[in-house]
């Protein structure tokens, strides 16, 4: 594919409202995990919590949209100017040329749990304020972003659970390719509600402790939340950091377990890369989906020894984050964007001891090191597996 | 600009419309349109457990799938594929919600994954072994158009690659029905190929614009067009269907429309 420019970003998760506490957090491998007081579920699991979701106003015009996730993207749109850029970009290519594609797994789901429990006694209808269309509904998500930044062009919400804002690359980069749009905001938002925290907990999937990816010990994932934008636009000039490659699959084995010789994940990796043009050798560090399960880690083990042996330096950064479900692609995209701009892997917060049984090359702490291409994979329930490869555009080796 | 694409293979599954073979005589006017509840084949292209566990939105989504793909005389294993959906699996969503509203918030890992809206891709790749990618689609009632821009994209991108879109919804049950009115189930499949690598079909290219979306003649059907967000594919459908050149607009999204124009 054509490299698709980055030309702004924003992050705001447990670690902090925009780029700059993030950048803060990844250098020190700082967690934002706390134990788990969330809608008074009764759950010994840490969770990663957006700061003060519950201050956030949406404006007027759009209040009927708010809930968690909505003020998520609104909090993030206000940060590092993104907002502006993104206008400055519309300004220049027209606001119907301008595509939204954003990922969620739940979008703004916990209204519905809320409304539930304030049912009539009598009819069982929902309370007459909750609105479905601007809260519960997954493409919620995406209208948001859209009214809010005044765009006009085409528009999805991209819901294929942990997968999903990384798939929203991959979609945005085709419709540049076939000139559908001029640019595109990208991204992914999720927040906490009591469906996944009870029913990865159903699972048996929630750590009781913070995760610890890769680590001997690792006994599943801990719930974040974050929204984490993108705006994308053609022709990257030299020296830029752009989106390189992009490659999807299917594991076509089960609904929550990962393939077990991480078959799916490969697949994906090795059309990220073909997809850009590269090869193994030619990645710096791969950010891992590593979510701290014991089966998706050794899964995804074997499919980036596979390709990378122990050559390449590899982690997760959900030590960190959480793990933040719809919003991870988008939020390891900017785990991959920093490595690349500072020249540092990323530590590994909470891996204490590596697994042994695990083979690729798991960097436990943060290093600096020359970093030109990252590759960071992203993988859902109903086996959706994508890999996006990110790097500069000066280096790339053909 | 316009995308172009070759419909090799269409399913179909609505009220009224039991197969593509059955509403393309609607649709073209050689057979009146009955209205009747749908009815949905038992999903036999999955394992025994899997079946037992699929919702009705994942037993829809395949059966128009393999439809579609049998047209096209394609396997589903090369094949990348759209779902794209407005609610997915309502009853599925109510029962999780009513469950978490009570003081016993146990619900089944078979909720919980069958909640994901990626599900019907999910089953999708279980049911055919296909390994390619499966996109999942929601932009509420914009849900069909948003999988034709995506499929018709992604044609353009990798030319070499057929793509089947699948767009589906089913009726919540109340409470939700009342905030979200679906009256029944409905599939499309359209099972695409570039003008290169298609054996058969007809070609439709794509443009995005602002004109009102086609309505149908029928009453009865015009209606179903209008409260399911799939069935805003029958103006194209019945452009398929009685196999003239012409264009057939959609509704998309607010203030943008959908225009295929067949060759």
């Amino acid at each position: 594919m054509k490299p698709v420019l980055l030309s702004a970003y924003t992050m705001t998760s447990c670690l902090g409202h925009g780029l700059a506490p993030t950048r803060a957090a990844f250098r020190a491998a700082a967690s934002g995990l706390a134990p788990c007081h969330f809608g008074a579920v009764d759950l010994e699991t840490w969770v990663g919590e957006i700061a003060g979701l519950d201050d956030i106003t949406l404006p007027h015009a759009l209040a009927r949209f708010d809930c968690r996730n909505n003020r998520a993207s609104e909090l993030a749109l206000a940060q590092d100017g993104f907002s502006a850029a993104v206008a400055q970009s519309a300004a220049r290519h027209g606001a119907r040329r301008a595509g939204v594609f954003i990922g969620t797994s739940t979008a703004g789901i916990l209204q519905t749990e809320l409304a539930y429990r304030r049912r009539d006694p009598a009819s069982g209808a929902l309370p007459p304020d909750f609105d479905y269309r601007r809260t519960h509904n997954t493409y919620s998500a995406a209208e948001y972003v859209r009214a809010r930044l005044a765009l006009a062009g085409p528009c999805a919400a991209i819901s294929t659970a942990c997968s999903s804002s990384a798939k929203a690359f991959a979609s945005a980069a085709r419709m540049l390719e076939a000139d559908m749009i001029d640019m595109a905001v990208v991204g992914g938002v999720d927040t906490l509600c009591l469906t996944t925290l009870c029913g990865f907990d159903s699972l048996q999937l929630l750590s009781r402790a913070p995760c610890r990816p890769y680590d001997i010990e690792r006994d599943g994932i801990s719930i974040g939340e974050s929204a984490a934008f993108f705006l994308l636009e053609r022709a990257p000039r030299e020296g830029s950091i752009a989106l390189l490659g992009a490659g999807e699959s299917s594991d076509a084995h089960h609904m929550s377990a990962p393939h077990p010789e991480g078959a799916g994940a490969r697949r994906s990796m090795e059309v990220a890369l073909a997809s850009a043009g590269l090869v193994p050798e030619t990645i710096d560090y791969v950010n891992l989906h590593g979510t701290g399960t014991p089966s998706n880690d050794a899964a995804e083990d074997i499919a980036v020894h596979a390709l990378f042996g122990d050559a390449v330096p590899v982690n997760s950064t959900k030590g960190m984050t959480g793990h933040t479900l719809g919003a991870a692609g988008a939020v390891e995209a900017i785990v991959s964007v920093i490595a690349i701009e500072e020249g540092r892997v990323p530590g590994s917060a909470g891996t204490r001891t590596v697994d042994p049984a695990l083979r690729a090359r798991y960097e436990v702490h943060g290093s600096a090191r020359n970093i030109a291409r990252v590759l960071s994979n992203s993988f859902g329930f109903g086996g959706s597996n994508c890999s996006l490869v990110f790097g500069r555009v000066d280096g790339i080796d053909r | 600009m316009s995308l172009a694409a070759r419909v090799e293979g269409v399913g179909l599954i609505g009220p009224g419309l039991a197969g593509w073979p059955r509403a393309r005589d609607v649709l073209c006017g050689r057979a009146a349109y009955a209205p009747s509840p749908t009815s949905i084949p038992a999903p036999e292209a999955l394992p025994a457990v899997e079946r037992r566990r699929a919702g009705k939105c994942v037993r829809i989504a395949l059966a128009a799938g393999l439809e579609a793909v049998a047209a096209a005389g394609r396997e589903p294993r090369d094949m990348g594929a759209v779902f794209t959906s407005s609610t997915g699996d309502g009853e599925n969503v109510h029962a999780i919600c009513e469950m978490l509203a009570s003081n016993d918030r146990l619900i089944s890992p078979t909720r919980f994954h069958n909640s994901v809206h990626n599900a019907p891709a999910g089953y999708w790749g279980i049911a055919t072994g296909s390994r390619r990618s499966a996109d999942s689609l929601a932009a509420f009632d914009a849900s069909f158009g948003a999988g034709v821009v995506e499929a018709m994209s992604r044609i353009a991108a990798c030319p070499d690659e057929a793509v089947l879109i699948i767009a589906y919804d089913a009726p919540y049950p109340e409470p939700l029905n009342a905030t979200r009115p679906i009256p029944d189930a409905f599939a499309v499949a359209l099972a695409l190929a570039s003008t290169r690598a298609a054996s058969c079909g007809a070609t439709i290219t794509l443009e995005t614009g602002a004109g009102a979306a086609d309505v149908l003649d029928d009453p009865q059907l015009e209606r179903l067009r209008r409260a399911i967000p799939a069935a805003r594919s029958l103006p194209l459908l019945r452009l398929l269907a009685q196999e003239r050149n012409g264009e057939a607009t959609l509704d998309y999204l607010e203030g943008l429309s959908l225009t295929l124009r067949r060759s």
